[in-house]
This record gives C-alpha cells, sequence and structure tokens, in this order.
C-alpha cells in the first residue's frame, strides 16, 4: 500500500510539473489539479469533523477551560442547521454569523494582535540582547515615527528621507534576499517529495 | 525553457552531490534554533510534558506547500521521537489538505517507532480555516495541554503573534519559522529562536541526519551563489551601460 500511494504521488506530482513545459501534457495537468480541488473540498468536511470531535472529546472528559468548547460545538451545530435550512446567503445568516460574530471576533483578535506585538517588541531586548535586535527595535521604531500623521505632512528628514531610504532600498533588498531563499528552499522540498525522498503521505 | 533548464541542472546537480556526500557526510553549521530544538525533544519525554508543532494554514494547492512540507519533515522526526513518550507530541494546522497529511505524517511517525497502537488521529488537529480562527485554535493547545515547546513551521502571517503570546505567558520555549515576511518578523520579536529565510528548509537535514537532505541544503548554496553573481553581474552590466 505504501509503495501504491508513493507510486500514485509521483507520477502525479511529474505529470503536473510536465503540463508546465510540455503542451500536451496540460489537459492531464488540467484534469488532476481539478481533482486535487474536489479532493481539498472533501478535506475540508474531514477537517471540520476533527475539530469537532477534539472539542468533543474535551467536552465529555471535562478537560480545562471546556467550556469553549462546549461553545464551539453549539456553534458550529447551529451555523451548520441554520446554514442548510436558510442557506449561507441568507440576509439573517449574514447578519448573525458573519456581521455579527465572525468579523466582530476576527476584528477583536486584530485589535488584540496589535497590543502583543507591541508588548513582544519591548520584550525582544531581555529575551535576546544582540546587534541584531537592537538593529530591529531602531529600525522599526524609526518606521513607526516616520510614518505618523501629521498636520503639517511628513515628517521632516525622517518623512522624507530617512523612511523611504530604508524601507525601500534596506528593507526591500533584505526582503528580496529572504524571498529567493525561500524560493529555493521551496523549489528543493518540491524536489524532495517529487522523488518520495520526503513523504508526507504515509510510510517510512 | 529556461525554467526546465534550471529544474533539469537542478535535479543533476541534486542526484551528483547526493552521491557525493554518501562518502563524505556533510558538516552542518550551528542554528540555535535546531540546537534548542533537538534539546526540547530529551527534555520534554523527561518532564513528562509534551512538544505542540504547528504548522501555519499553508495550502498544497499554491507556493506556500513548500513551507508546509518542510514542517511535515521536521512532524515526521518529532512525532517518531516522542511517540513513547507519556504526553506525545500535538500537531495543529490551518487547513484541511494540511490537516491530513499532518495526521497521516504522525501516523506514519507512531509506525516507524513501532508503537502504531498508540496513535490518536486528535493529536492531528484542525484548529480553524481562517488564519486567525487557526491562531485562536492553536494559542489554546500552546497554553492549555501542559505543553513545554512549541514549534512554530510552515505559513504563518502576523496571527503567529497570538500563538506566540499564549505560550510565552504559560512560559512555554518558542521556535518559529515562517515563509511569510510579515509572518518572519513576527517570530523574530516573539520568540526565542528564530529561523529566517530558507533556515525553515533546512529542518530535515538538522534533524534526520539524512544525505538528500543535506545535498538539497548544499544545492541551494550553490544555487545562492549563482544568483548572487548574476545579480552583481546584471547590475555591473546595467551600470557600465551594456544591458
Amino acid at each position: 500500500m505504501r509503495i501504491l500511494t508513493a507510486i500514485i504521488a509521483i507520477a502525479v506530482g511529474l505529470l503536473i510539473l510536465l503540463g508546465y513545459f510540455l503542451p500536451i501534457a496540460t489537459p492531464i495537468q488540467v484534469l488532476l489539479l481539478d481533482w486535487a480541488i474536489i479532493i481539498s473540498a472533501g478535506a475540508a468536511l474531514v477537517g471540520i469533523f476533527n475539530l469537532v470531535t477534539v472539542h468533543a472529546d474535551k467536552v465529555r472528559r471535562r478537560a480545562k477551560d471546556n467550556v469553549y468548547s462546549a461553545m464551539l460545538v453549539m456553534g458550529m451545530i447551529a451555523s451548520f442547521i441554520f446554514g442548510l435550512v436558510l442557506r449561507p446567503q441568507h440576509p439573517l445568516m449574514q447578519a448573525i454569523f458573519l456581521n455579527g460574530i465572525i468579523i466582530p471576533v476576527e476584528a477583536s483578535l486584530l485589535a488584540i494582535l496589535t497590543v502583543t506585538l507591541i508588548y513582544a517588541a519591548i520584550r525582544l531586548l531581555r529575551r535576546r540582547t544582540d546587534m541584531m535586535s537592537i538593529v530591529f527595535i531602531v529600525t522599526a521604531s524609526l518606521i513607526f515615527l516616520a510614518s505618523a500623521t501629521l498636520p503639517f505632512g511628513d515628517m521632516p528628514i525622517l518623512g522624507t528621507l530617512v523612511r523611504p531610504w530604508v524601507s525601500q532600498i534596506l528593507a526591500l533588498g533584505g526582503a528580496r534576499g529572504i524571498l529567493i531563499g525561500v524560493a529555493l528552499g521551496t523549489l528543493f522540498t518540491g524536489l524532495r517529495v517529487l522523488f518520495g525522498v520526503d513523504r508526507p503521505y504515509g510510510g517510512k | 525553457m529556461i525554467a526546465l533548464a534550471i529544474l533539469v541542472f537542478a535535479i543533476i546537480l541534486l542526484g551528483v552531490i547526493t552521491l557525493w556526500k554518501r562518502r563524505s557526510p556533510a558538516v552542518l553549521r550551528e542554528i540555535p534554533a535546531f540546537t534548542r530544538l533537538v534539546r526540547s525533544l530529551g527534555l520534554s519525554i523527561e518532564d513528562g510534558k509534551r512538544l505542540h508543532i504547528s504548522l501555519g494554514h499553508g495550502n498544497m494547492m499554491n507556493g506556500h506547500g513548500g513551507s508546509a512540507f518542510a514542517g511535515l519533515a521536521l512532524l515526521r522526526n518529532v512525532a517518531e521521537r516522542t511517540s513513547v513518550s507519556d504526553m506525545p507530541s500535538v500537531a495543529s494546522s490551518g487547513d484541511p489538505t494540511l490537516g491530513l497529511l499532518t495526521q497521516d505524517t504522525l501516523q506514519a511517525g507512531y509506525q516507524a517507532a513501532g508503537v502504531e497502537d498508540a496513535y490518536v488521529h486528535t493529536f492531528g488537529r484542525v484548529t480553524g480555516l481562517t488564519p486567525f480562527s487557526y491562531a485562536a485554535g492553536a494559542m489554546h493547545i500552546a497554553a492549555n495541554e501542559n505543553v513545554s515547546t512549541t514549534i512554530l513551521i510552515g505559513n504563518l502571517g502576523v496571527e503567529a503573534g497570538l500563538i506566540t503570546d499564549a505560550a510565552d505567558r504559560a512560559n512555554v520555549s518558542l521556535i518559529g519559522a515562517s515563509d511569510d515576511l510579515a509572518g518572519q518578523s513576527v517570530l523574530f520579536a516573539s520568540t526565542q529562536d528564530a529561523l529566517i529565510g530558507e533556515e525553515l528548509f533546512a529542518a530535515g537535514a538538522y534533524l534526520n541526519d539524512d544525505v538528500v537532505h543535506a545535498a538539497s541544503l548544499t544545492v541551494q548554496d550553490i544555487f545562492r551563489w549563482l544568483i548572487i553573481l548574476g545579480l552583481v553581474a546584471g547590475a555591473g552590466l546595467k551600470f557600465i551601460g551594456v544591458i
């Protein structure tokens, strides 16, 4: 079974890769990608089932903070039933579940994140006192200060000279370097998966 | 055609260097995050605590799949080493396809350790389907499930800050790596050891002691030098007006 899954995965990977270079293999590539999209949709259902199982198990075991797990399971059941009856596009569904719960919760998390990141930056030097941390803090503070909206426009020198130079030359160069490294890493990880060296689909 | 040529060159070079590495084992530079990770693996078993590996929300259908695969390679190793522990490792992800692969990888680790019966499918969890819902679920694991170390590896954006904050409050050690620039900066500021750029993809070579992983690092270095030379030569030619 493990050998069969490896053969299927490698063959499918090679066919999709060939589709980018050989026009004759493009229809097969499109077909396989369509199948992958359908499987992904199936995986979403499995993922939701997994989420329910984990939290239902926490409620059953009376684990710490199981009240949140109970709320999650009840919320999922409610949104599933109402979604099935009313359809997701129904104004009531949009008003209660999307505009009433999902968007405010995610906006609140974003607000918490702002405070969290400021706190993390303050604690950075206590956690790791080295040259790179100092450069990180100084650069972040400079950019933050130079981006401040003032009644008279950009902050002199900082906003007009330092910020563009740091963000468009130093930071952009660094970002491109990092992204090239990430792209190389992705390429060789892909090759390892393609040739069956890394097999995240099971087997030794 | 250039892309095909680069790909073929990369495959040939990877094959040649792999054969060469079989004769002379690779010497890898020290990366503090991986040293800490190896120590954490041993300490978590001794302390009766578990590791939490959070693989981000990298989708297999786009360019972020590479970082997800790198995370899975690390998870495979961690699962095999910690499967006999009283507190087995838990993995979380924010993408359903990645969630399936997470469970499969964990199971493979348990099979390799010869304790397949000890595997429970809830060790691999999909904690949410959007970045923030994923983070909300993962921060709960980091704070409430007797975790000693949280490893964040994969495609994580700014929402990683929520997970690191929750872990920090629970005195959990953190190791972070992301292929996203915003995620990298957040992890750099909020973890003890952050992996920058392509270091994320070196996890397999540092933990598996495998020649192909080590060879792929060497080929990455060769490609990096070729790109540097290309960039410098291109800038020089542009400067003198040839191109």
